[in-house]
């Protein structure tokens, strides 16, 4: 059995060669080799949302996907999104619409909501509800966080 | 950057193994495997550590189980290696040897006369809270007023009821973590963790290491979360006592398992309750019973079953009272201090009461509640004064605002749903003890506010700030909150109890003035005019009244007092909450734990539910709820608290709930446990913003945070009755409990 091989991760546009052991998931090698500690573990079994990452401008759960499977792969995760001290226009919404709290579901809340508005530019507020359905905030209560995306998209 | 995403040099992992056992007597362990795993460094047990007890209430906890385990998950052992696989691999080589011994699970068997023991030693604990004639009892707590014995004869109704409440896990987000760096040679420990306050953690860890509290600093990045359960301790003894007996940097971060089975939850309740009216609907007496289970530890538990006593009258004026609380100690989780801190418990069964009074007598409930809500100058169970009486107030605005006569007359009605609408009113208390704050005039003529209080995610950060911009006159980029740190930070007890806008911002509001009085004499001194003559003007700017054209920035005034007078310009100030104490001659007390309590609060929700007719599952459609929040420092993350809180609210009511298997946690994961998403309930959450200032706050500000929890769970059960014509009395009200009860 092959334990681990090395492979190119494209990340938020740069290309990293790494060795990974096959066994371990795309967030532990985000945050672990990489430091990329935007991306949050909630849960570790792709219930909480909060390890949302972009692949090929899908959010996916990165707790649940192997590191060695995303090869090739266009990945985006948090610190990706805003184009140096520019930030993207659903961060900036986020902070308008007054939509964090604690702060720490956010970096997955929010992928999510770039995940659907790139395949939906123009989702009704029950869209964003639906697509947000499984990115749990345990602060807010989701009225702020369905504005804020809803405010994004209409900005 | 929170905890977990801080990495240090020559950091290792750790990881701690649970008890298999709900009660059993450790005979041995072996840790000589473990030990020889490569990349392992340290193995604790309890036999290794001193057997020091730490607790905010009693003395009775450990940091790794000594002697004997209470209950399943308990930390037994801990390791710290080089990574968190070693260190996980090193947990399944520890072998020890158990005793099981008979366990117990419910408070009321656990009081029983042959209930096993579960702390021995509980009459030799030390702690603020003197042993009783049990060892299965932490605490106890009565109150009384009037003579209800004699009161029930004057009742032309009378209702009677037990009630059931779940333990309810926290949930918050991030998962518990603390990184320990300890400096051998400066015999000095570092933590930076997750926690409500920096400066509990410190005495804490510094009394159970045996280390000067000088020793010991502690610091607060992000925190993801807390709602109770980063109140007091969490991992850090585990986390610290590895770091020393390692000599090195340990990060101890729990899984999503590890937190569920080894922190904290809510006090589950069991509460026997019985209230009678007039036939006008005038409240006459009342008597309650209440159990809390607050398994193997007390943690905050004799508080918590305190404040449940003190407020399972509710917002209303019953003369004749009396009521007596239990918290039991049984071999389960431990509960602690969860947003509500005992209330949510009282308030269900007192809230559904006066629904079953409203139904019995044919009055409308927003009536029955306002004809018998406490007023300005009444007293509060306890006999301390309501200095606002905006009960009614909170009442009346969710009335008008759901259109509570129309939509209770006329329901639209899907086929197959039941719709039902519900009403509950809440009180709660916000300050109690001590908060300092300093604020530092920078060279760049920005200010640094410090005091010691952590934001869990509730805004405090921000609003403390806008408190410093408000007095000063600058804008909030010229003020930054500086992290907490016991290093450099005021005193602060931690956040909770609703306390930290209120009682910290009275330190920020003085502080401020404070400062402003300094930057005002060397302002008179250098424009060579009196300090009475001088005035802020926007965007830090000290003026001469009537004279626009003298003015200073800040930044003149910070210049001059570092480089050549006076010195660094540090504003200062320190508030204590003197709470009335109780009226004995009004009220009889016992075993009240925290002696006093704060500023009363009110709050009520309306909630329009459907039920399904076929499945049980109950839908909350809309919802609609009044905060009388004194002035909202910062109206939009009020608005966030309101709908935060009732949303952890509606989980209560609806989901959530811890399940064991005699001693074993079932559903320690958020797959089996849920909490609710975005689609578990509306986006229509209506935050209604009420504004009688508070005079003893900052601005006028009282606290909001924990009361939508307190009002979430009645009003949704006093909707699916009016719904389906019963009643639940045992929440969450699950699917198949709703259907039960339609049968």
């Amino acid at each position: 059995m092959i334990e681990s091989v090395t492979i190119d991760l494209r990340i938020n546009g740069e290309v990293h060669s790494l060795e990974v052991e096959t066994k371990r998931t795309l967030l532990e090698v985000l945050r672990q080799d990489l430091l990329l500690t935007g991306t949050k573990r909630g849960c570790n079994q792709g219930v909480c949302g909060a390890c949302s990452i972009l692949v090929d401008g899908n959010s996916i759960r990165s707790c649940l996907s192997l590191a060695v499977a995303m090869q090739g792969r266009d990945i985006v995760t948090i610190e990706g999104l805003s184009n140096g001290a520019l930030l993207d226009r659903v961060q900036r919404a986020f902070l308008d619409a007054g939509a964090i709290q604690c702060g720490f579901c956010m970096p997955g809340m929010i992928i999510s909501a770039k995940g659907l508005l790139n395949r939906n530019p123009r989702p009704s507020r029950e869209e964003i509800r639906n697509a947000l359905g499984n990115n749990i905030c345990r602060c807010s209560g989701y009225v702020k966080v369905i504005d804020a995306v809803h405010r994004a998209a209409t900005t | 950057m929170y905890t977990d995403d801080i990495v240090v040099p020559r950091m290792l992992y750790g990881a701690v193994l649970g008890s298999d056992y709900a009660h059993a007597r450790i005979l041995s362990y072996d840790t000589t495997a473990a030990e020889a795993l490569p990349g392992v460094k340290v193995v604790l047990t309890g036999a290794k550590l001193d057997g020091k007890l730490y607790g905010k209430c009693i003395e009775d906890e450990p940091i790794l189980a000594t002697g004997k385990v209470r209950y399943v998950g308990e930390p037994v052992a801990a390791v710290a290696a080089v990574d968190r696989a070693t260190a996980k691999q090193a947990l399944q080589l520890i072998e020890i040897q158990y005793e099981e011994l008979p366990a117990v699970f419910d408070a009321e068997e656990a009081l029983a006369a042959d209930a096993p023991p579960i702390h021995e030693d509980r009459m030799r604990y030390g702690g603020r809270v003197p042993p009783l004639d049990n060892p299965n009892l932490a605490s106890s707590t009565g109150f009384q007023e009037g003579d209800v014995e004699a009161a029930w004869a004057q009742c032309d109704v009378i209702v009677e009821d037990t009630y059931e409440t779940p333990a309810q896990q926290h949930m918050y987000l991030e998962p518990c973590s603390t990184l320990a760096v300890y400096d051998r040679a400066a015999d000095q420990l570092t933590l930076w963790t997750a926690t409500q306050g920096v400066f509990i953690v410190q005495y804490a860890i510094a009394k159970w290491l045996g280390l000067p509290m000088s020793k010991v600093r502690v610091i607060a990045p992000y925190i993801g979360g807390a709602f109770g359960g980063k109140g007091g301790l969490t991992n850090q003894p585990i986390a610290a006592a590895l770091a020393v007996a390692a000599a090195a940097p340990v990060k101890l971060t729990y899984s999503r398992e590890d937190d569920m089975t080894m922190m904290k939850s809510r006090h589950p309740s069991r509460i026997y309750m019985r209230t009678g009216a007039k036939q006008d609907g005038t409240l006459v007496a009342r008597e309650a019973r209440i159990y809390l289970n607050t398994g193997a530890y007390a943690d905050e538990g004799p508080f918590v079953n305190a404040i449940a006593a003190g407020f399972s009258r509710g917002p209303y004026r019953i003369p004749n009272f009396k009521t007596e609380a239990w918290c039991v100690y049984t071999n389960r989780l431990k509960a602690g201090g969860m947003r509500g801190f005992g209330v949510p418990q009282a308030n269900y069964a007192s809230e559904l009461q006066l629904d079953a009074i409203a139904n019995k007598l044919g009055l409308d409930p927003i009536e029955l509640r306002m004809k018998n809500a406490l007023v300005t100058g009444d007293k509060f169970l306890g006999g301390q004064n309501v200095d606002h009486g905006t009960v009614i107030g909170c009442l009346e605005a969710v009335r008008q605002a759901s259109n509570w006569e129309t939509r209770r007359a006329k329901r639209a009605v899907q086929p197959g749903k039941r719709r039902g609408i519900g009403v509950a009113s809440a009180a709660h208390v916000c300050a109690m003890n001590g908060a300092g704050a300093t604020i530092k005039l920078n060279e760049d003529g920005t200010l640094t506010v410090n005091t010691g209080a952590v934001d869990v995610g509730q805004g405090s950060d921000t609003a403390l700030s806008q408190l410093a911009a408000g007095v000063l006159g600058v804008s909030l980029d010229q003020i930054k909150y500086a992290a907490p740190d016991t290093d450099f930070s005021p005193y602060n007890h931690q956040t909770g109890g609703s306390r930290t806008t209120y009682t910290v911002g009275v330190a920020v509001e003085r502080a401020s003035e404070h400062a402003r009085d300094q930057i005002f004499e060397h302002a008179g001194e250098m424009l060579e005019c009196s300090v009475d003559d001088l005035e802020l003007r926007p965007g830090g700017l000290v003026g001469v009244k009537g004279v626009p054209a003298k003015q200073l920035p800040f930044t003149a005034i910070a210049k001059r007092a570092l480089f050549n007078v006076g010195g660094p310009i540090m504003g200062t100030a320190n508030w204590v909450y003197e709470a009335e104490k109780f009226d004995p001659k009004r009220t009889l007390t016992a075993g009240f734990a925290p002696n006093a309590v704060g500023v009363f609060y009110f709050a009520a929700l309306v909630v329009e539910v459907d039920v399904d007719e076929a499945t049980g599952k109950v839908e909350i459609v809309e919802a609609w709820s009044a905060h009388d929040v004194g002035r909202a420092i910062n109206p939009g993350a009020v608005a966030g608290q309101i709908q935060g809180g009732l949303v952890q609210g509606f989980g209560l009511a609806l989901i959530e709930e811890l399940l064991w298997d005699e001693g074993r946690l079932v559903n320690p994961s958020m797959m089996d446990y849920k909490v609710p998403g975005a689609m578990d309930v509306p986006y229509e959450i209506h935050a209604i913003i009420l504004e009688d200032p508070e005079k003893t706050g900052p601005f006028g500000a009282r606290g909001v945070g924990e009361i939508p929890v307190n009002l979430a769970a009645p009003a949704i059960c006093n909707a699916i009755e009016d719904a389906i014509g019963a009643k639940l009395t045992t929440i969450p009200a699950t699917g198949e409990r709703v259907l039960r009860a339609m049968l």
